[in-house]
């Protein structure tokens, strides 16, 4: 095989530019994704769990259940209330009986009676979808039938889904699950019902403890936005970089 | 070109062709990238409304105050104010036009759910008024002996 001179540096320029194409066309994308993230939307949803106020009732599973017929008794829940015990030797126990749909009326953590004398800490933790910035689930469904709306939330499309159960494998919360009735992937969606026609979220409304409360990212002004921009909050799993939007207040390191 | 090259070449252009028309009109003309990125926001648009369309059914509490200013008065002069009327009640939307009465969550158990004594240091739950529901009048309903609308002791 012969090489001219010429036709290596022609050939070389032309290799340089076509690397170079897929680059460019990156960087090209974003600043229309910062400009999304600035200004691009004037409302962006956001979760605040206070958890040194649950005191793990268990009323906001109740109505999130009868709210989005979620079928009362099938076991699953779109939120549920962990119970974490740590006790003196350091052990976490945690349970979370009917997704805490009943509330926690007995000391017994999983058939074990725990002596109250034992106990370090014990705190009550509501979980549910997160929303993310970067969610997971979203990304991996192959038939677009979960997305993100301009408000961030993300939404199951139950005509779309064709229930291969990606998306519940994906989420490392372990929020999705399928709906009993529907056959579709199923997850809480803040109500999003209720809360783009000026309502509280079910589970919010119920919690007569203030320990469940939205907000939107986008207002300066709103007392949760306050919050978390004020305040020492955390999320759960930062690692995974899918940048959640349920914040906690008051969260243990034990948490997960 | 022979033959039994071209058969299986219309075949396939046959069977390709056709898949793209039953696309045409599978896939609805909603359904698409609406938004800033492919990744996240590829979907059928119509299926925001039909979220939003979807039935509440909790209500304002506000609204019970109108009918049943009695309970209301009572509860909210007493040490259950915070709660909420849909919490021990059910949900209330089509109350009373369409669902004359609404339910009264009258067991026990729905009392226990902040009532039993679970001594947890570092939960708020301790500082509730806690009772060991095995032991406490065992067998009677709550209400028949404190008013869940008025708990207060003193006033017992
Ligand atoms: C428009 C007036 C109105 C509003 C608003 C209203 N109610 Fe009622 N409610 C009634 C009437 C009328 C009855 C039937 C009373 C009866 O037959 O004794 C009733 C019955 C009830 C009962 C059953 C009483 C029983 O003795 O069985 C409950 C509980 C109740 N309402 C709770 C609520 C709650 C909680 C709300 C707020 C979500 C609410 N109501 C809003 C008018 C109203
Ligand atoms: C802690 C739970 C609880 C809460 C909160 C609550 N109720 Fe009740 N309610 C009951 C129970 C239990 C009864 C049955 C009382 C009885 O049989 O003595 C009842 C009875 C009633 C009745 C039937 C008539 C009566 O007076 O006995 C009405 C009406 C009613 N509630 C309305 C309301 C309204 C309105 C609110 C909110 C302002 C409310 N309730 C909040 C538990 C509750
Ligand atoms: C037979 C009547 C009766 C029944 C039924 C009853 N109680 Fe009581 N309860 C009392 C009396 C009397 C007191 C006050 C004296 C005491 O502590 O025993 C009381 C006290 C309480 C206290 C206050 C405890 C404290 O130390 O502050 C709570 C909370 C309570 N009851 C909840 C309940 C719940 C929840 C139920 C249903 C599971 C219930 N009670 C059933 C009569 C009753
Ligand atoms: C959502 C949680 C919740 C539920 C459900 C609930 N309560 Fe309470 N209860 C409270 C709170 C909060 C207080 C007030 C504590 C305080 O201020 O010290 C209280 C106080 C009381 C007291 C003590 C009042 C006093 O003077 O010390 C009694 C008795 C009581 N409730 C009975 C009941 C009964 C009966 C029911 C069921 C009909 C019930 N509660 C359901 C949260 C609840």
């Amino acid at each position: 095989m012969s090489c001219s001179r010429r036709e290596f540096l022609k050939n070389t320029m032309a290799g340089a530019v076509a690397a170079a194409m897929p680059a460019c066309s990156v960087i090209l994308l974003a600043p229309g994704e910062a400009k999304a993230m600035t200004d691009g939307s004037k409302l962006r949803w956001a979760f605040l769990v206070d958890t040194e106020k649950c005191v793990g009732c268990g009323l906001c599973v109740d109505a999130c259940k009868t709210e989005n017929e979620i079928p009362y008794d099938a076991p699953v829940s779109r939120t549920w209330v962990e119970r974490y015990v740590i006790t003196k030797d350091g052990e976490t126990h945690i349970d979370s009986p009917k997704a805490g749909r009943d509330g926690f009326t007995t000391g017994e953590i999983r058939g074990e009676e725990i002596d109250p004398e034992d106990i370090d800490k014990a705190f009550f933790v509501p979980k549910l979808c997160n929303q993310c910035d970067n969610p997971p689930c979203v990304q991996v469904c192959p038939v677009g039938a979960t997305y993100q709306t301009d408000d961030g939330v993300v939404l199951v499309d139950r005509k779309w889904c064709i229930g291969c159960g990606y998306c519940v494998m994906a989420c490392p919360y372990g929020v999705r699950f399928f709906h009993p009735i529907h056959k579709t992937a199923e997850k809480c969606n803040f109500c999003y019902h209720r809360i783009t026609d000026g309502k509280q979220a079910a589970c919010v409304q119920a919690c007569p403890f203030e320990a469940r409360k939205m907000g939107n990212l986008r207002d300066p002004e709103d007392p949760v936005t306050k919050v978390i921009s004020n305040e020492r909050v955390q999320v759960l799993k930062d690692e995974y970089g899918t940048k959640p939007h349920v914040f906690y207040l008051g969260l243990d390191e034990k948490v997960r | 070109m022979k033959k039994h090259v071209l058969r299986p070449l219309w075949v396939a252009i046959f069977l390709v062709g056709s898949i793209l028309i039953a696309r045409v009109f599978l896939v609805p003309d909603d359904f698409g990238v609406h938004g800033d990125s492919f990744t996240y926001n590829f979907y059928r648009l119509s299926n925001v409304q039909e979220w939003k369309d979807f039935p509440a059914k909790y209500t304002s509490e506000k609204r019970c105050r109108r009918c049943h200013d009695e309970n209301a008065g009572l509860l909210r002069e007493s040490k259950h104010a915070k709660l909420r009327c849909q919490n021990c009640h059910g949900p209330g939307a089509g109350h009373p036009k369409e669902i004359e009465r609404l339910s009264i969550n009258t067991t026990r158990d729905h009392c226990l759910r902040c009532h039993q004594r679970l001594a947890y240091p570092s939960s708020q739950r301790a500082d509730l008024p806690g009772i060991d529901g095995a032991k406490h009048k065992k067998k009677k309903e709550c209400r028949k002996c404190h008013n869940p609308h008025h708990p207060d002791l003193e006033d017992m």
